[in-house]
């Protein structure tokens, strides 16, 4: 694609090189529509999942993530055996399987000796299996590739509504829970002295990561989803130091993942998802090589980087 | 401890002596068939010598299932196993060895002269077509092969054997020229359709309707935006009529298509296994019926 870029710059006019670029990132988005509906539907995810993403990583719990997603399963798979591949069903399915698990092990580690990670992984794993259980049992299995891999090409109304407003969602309770989620990263101590608000918010910020991860299985699936929260906060981890600036380079790189992705996958042949978790891979070991914070390339010349 | 042992051993031999004796009782012939299009076929080769049991069952997809245990037990107690081979049944050869069964096996496409996979792309280029029995002309090869398997495995039922496998050659016969008939009467330039699975490559070689599929020949491979490209801009440029949804794909990104190129969404077709008995294709008869009409139905409107 570069190549091809370039060769007719060298004997012709800045406007011919313009109507190739067109051609290579453009024109996919305005002769298809699915193309359009694709890109929307991720810059929404990026919206409301990257954010999360930051705060999972700040708080050490991006696995956390992938464990929730498996969790959603039996929800979404229930969902589907009472009403089919209908979007509502599966989506409030996936919630409240979502929303079990983290309030079982939330009450599991509150209340006994066990950890979090480990209360959270027992639980993943029995609704997982549940998940699986329930697909087989109606006999159907096809399906569950559906809710596995999901589609970002299949974007119909109803999904593409129901991605936007959970991103509006998302983002207006993470305005609200946004101070004592910020502090309770940095210094929960001095949190849990000055407000009782901690818990509620950590409640309010799990409820959060669930419904971002139903957002994503429609689009990506449920094994991707995470990926589209994750990789983005990584990225950004390596470009800025306060919160802020990594929840804007989250967002932006996760919009641009989908982007790149979904013009991979239509001048190559590789699917949309897996397109756009590469692509946010790739930009990930960019980062980790050449980020301002820390970043590889960084370290092996501090000199030349030194501010006055 | 010992007479414990021994009332353990009385049980079991008492419940093996049950068991066979339930099998002499029946007095049917216990054959599996993988899945549902075959089990069809079966039972009406077979009449009321035999008992038909098919792994995968209605609505579900047979490329991608897994088996369970209870399917390696059907296996263990039959007779005769008819699958379609072709590589449809990949995880087959496995279940019947593991069962340690004594079943034969039948290949029910055994001397079909098989189409190869278009897409060389996603499978070897010499990957035979499994969807063999979308032609009716085949069709009469499985019946033809069920039947010579059931007289090798049951000499007795012989004659009962080639009466039903004929009854049901000349519906077969009869499906045949009904099929031919009904796409005599779309228009040349109207007979192309896309649907969501390749299935259909062995009914288009007989009868002429071309198939554009999205996907590759399994229902595993996840389209890219550059395949749903290539179809919307084959269906404006072309101009194809109908879109076709499939009991087991995903039917959003059919939706898509048809919104985007403004052709018809034809009914449902039936390709990879029949219905319940509630549903439009319960029997392969009744699903080739249904086809016949939905691709009329949308092509000549």
């Amino acid at each position: 694609m570069m190549r091809q870029r370039r060769a007719p710059s060298m004997r012709s006019h800045g406007r011919r090189e313009f109507v190739m670029i067109y051609d290579a990132l453009i024109a996919p988005f305005t002769e298809f529509e699915f193309m359009r509906r694709a890109l929307a539907g991720v810059i929404a995810l990026a919206l409301g999942g990257a954010p999360i993403g930051v705060f999972l990583m700040l708080r050490r719990m991006s696995l956390v993530g992938d464990a929730m997603a498996h969790a959603i399963l039996p929800g979404a798979a229930i969902g589907f055996l009472l009403s089919g591949l209908n979007l509502f069903a599966m989506t409030f399915g996936g919630l409240v399987a979502g929303f079990t698990v983290a309030i079982l092990s939330g009450l599991v580690a509150r209340s006994t000796e066990l950890k979090e990670d480990a209360s959270l992984a027992a639980f993943y794993l029995v609704s997982l299996a549940l998940g699986v259980t329930i697909v087989s049992v109606k006999g159907t299995n096809i399906d569950l590739l559906h809710v596995l891999f999901g589609n970002i090409l299949a974007m119909d109304d109803q999904t593409l509504l129901v991605i936007a407003f959970n991103a509006t969602i998302t983002l207006l309770v993470l305005a609200v829970i946004y101070r004592p989620l910020v502090i309770e990263c940095v210094d929960p101590v001095f949190l849990r002295t000055v407000s009782r608000a901690g818990a509620p918010a950590h409640l309010a910020f799990l409820a959060l990561v669930v419904i971002n991860l139903v957002n994503g299985f429609h689009a990506l699936g449920t094994l991707l989803a995470v990926g589209l929260m994750i990789l983005p906060a990584g990225i950004a981890r390596f470009w800025s130091r306060d919160i802020t600036g990594m929840i804007g380079i989250a967002v932006a790189s996760a919009a641009l993942s989908g982007f790149a992705g979904l013009l991979l996958s239509f001048h190559t042949k590789v699917p949309s998802g897996p397109a756009i978790i590469l692509v946010c891979a790739g930009l990930y070991v960019v980062s980790v090589l050449f980020g301002s914070v820390s970043g590889l390339v960084r370290q092996l010349f501090p000199g030349r980087h030194l501010e006055a | 401890m010992l007479r414990f042992v021994s009332i353990v051993i009385v049980a079991l031999v008492a419940l093996a002596g049950h068991a066979s004796a339930q099998n002499a009782d029946a007095g049917h012939l216990k054959l599996v068939a993988t899945f549902s299009i075959l089990g069809d076929f079966a039972k009406n080769v077979g009449g009321d010598r035999v008992s038909v049991t098919t792994l995968v069952g209605p609505n579900s997809d047979t490329h991608v299932y897994t088996p369970t245990p209870s399917d390696a037990k059907k296996i263990t107690d039959a007779k005769l196993v008819i699958v379609n081979g072709l590589g449809l049944e990949g995880w087959l050869p496995r279940l019947v060895k593991s069962s340690g069964s004594k079943a034969m096996t039948v290949v029910a496409t055994k001397g079909i002269a098989t189409l190869k996979i278009e897409d060389s792309h996603d499978h070897g280029p010499a990957d035979a077509d499994p969807h063999a029995w979308q032609s009716v002309v085949n069709a009469k090869t499985y019946v033809a092969n069920i039947r010579d398997a059931l007289i090798v495995a049951d000499p007795a039922g012989a004659d009962a054997y080639k009466t039903n496998a004929a009854s049901y050659l000349s519906k077969l016969d009869a499906l045949d020229r009904d099929v031919r008939e009904a796409v005599a009467k779309i228009p040349i330039e109207r007979r192309s359709v896309i649907s969501t699975h390749d299935a259909f490559g062995y009914f288009a070689a007989v009868y002429g309707i071309k198939f554009i599929a999205p996907q590759g020949v399994s229902t595993e491979s996840e389209p890219s935006a550059r395949d749903i490209a290539a179809i919307i801009s084959q269906i404006r440029k072309q101009k194809i009529p109908a879109v076709f949804l499939e009991n087991v794909s995903d039917p959003r990104l059919m939706r898509r298509i048809a919104a985007e190129t403004g052709a018809n969404i034809g009914g449902t077709l039936y390709s990879d296994s029949l219905t319940d008995e509630k549903g439009p294709a319960p029997t392969y008869i009744d699903m080739v019926r249904h086809n016949i009409k939905a691709l009329t139905s949308a092509l000549s409107s």
